[in-house]
């Protein structure tokens, strides 16, 4: 059973990266985010960042922003839950 | 389609030419269009003008706007502000003798008074802000620099700041940071809810979306040809 924040997750990366419905479902923990996806520059990750803190309900500050954050999905989930539960 | 001047007032009085894509066959209705603002407007171009193709298949003519300092203006970007931009607007309706307006995204912090019209998916000056200024910090990051969005806006109110490529001067920062979009009778919201899909503005990379163009299309057309 998958928590609220994770499916939120899939459905925002959805959204940003212009998936086709049911894709990102197939996102597991250790599927590459970032360091793989070439079209994800910096005004890209800005607006996911965004759209993170709009949807989760949580507030990201910048020195909290490093690639490592990005770099899988399952990273990125670790993160995501951590920030709602603080 | 076709690229058309129109003259847009300056600080000092006088007047200077600026840059709109138009769809006009001299009918009854037209309608401006205010494109989103900054890299949102690179992002929304294709559903814009794609709205653009199908208001004028339903008989209705309209002109997308170049804001000052934007895209093929030869005004300084760095000049603007958003009482510029909102003037600007204005005189591009007089001129174009538009009844309705259309505002995109952040284009609703310029609207002129008066006209009626449509604004879809507002936002918040201030959101457009953060979101630039951390692609800086980010893109910074990436160069072993550091940057905050503190001592990014504490430089920027005195020297302005280049954000995504974009020369912003110090009334312009200003202004976006307090600007909100305002409910004004005689506009109606259309939220993205309205047109099923998730925002074009949130991709990571410019794209389109046939369905989301039929729907605004079909919102504004079913008001001006009825």
């Amino acid at each position: 059973m998958r928590t609220d924040t994770d499916q939120k997750l899939r459905k925002i990366l959805t959204d940003v990266l212009g998936l086709k419905p049911g894709q990102a479902e197939a996102f597991d923990a250790d599927s590459g985010l970032f360091g793989s996806l070439p079209e994800l520059d910096s005004m890209a990750v800005a607006g996911l960042l965004t759209e993170l803190e709009d949807r989760l309900d949580i507030v990201i500050d910048d020195d909290e922003i490093d690639a490592d954050l990005m770099e899988t999905y399952g990273a990125l989930l670790t993160f995501a839950e951590a920030k709602r539960a603080a | 389609m076709t690229p058309v001047l129109w003259p847009c007032p300056t600080p000092d009085g006088g007047e200077t030419s600026e840059y709109a894509l138009a769809f006009d066959r001299q009918r009854q209705q037209r309608l401006l269009i205010i494109p989103a603002l900054f890299d949102e407007a690179n992002k929304l171009r294709r559903l814009t003008v794609e709205l653009m193709r199908r208001l004028d298949g339903a008989g209705i003519d309209c002109f997308l706007l170049d804001l000052p300092g934007t895209n093929e203006s030869r005004s300084p970007l760095r000049e603007q502000t958003l009482e510029r931009w909102t003037a600007a607007m204005l005189a591009a309706a007089n001129h174009f003798r538009a009844g309705h307006v259309l505002a995109i995204r952040g284009g609703g912090l310029v609207l002129p008074k008066v006209i009626p019209g449509w604004h879809y998916a507002p936002v918040k000056g201030a959101s457009l802000l953060r979101q630039l200024l951390r692609a800086r910090i980010i893109a910074a990051r990436e160069l072993g620099r550091e940057e905050t969005q503190d001592s990014l806006l504490l430089t920027g109110r005195e020297q302005g700041l280049d954000l995504s490529g974009y020369a912003l001067g110090p009334a312009m920062l200003a202004d976006l940071q307090a600007r909100l979009p305002v409910a004004r009778a005689g506009i109606t919201q259309i939220d993205q809810d309205l047109l099923g899909g998730s925002g074009l503005w949130l991709r990571a990379e410019p794209d389109e979306d046939a369905a989301q163009a039929d729907a605004l299309a079909a919102i504004i057309s079913m008001r001006l040809t009825a």
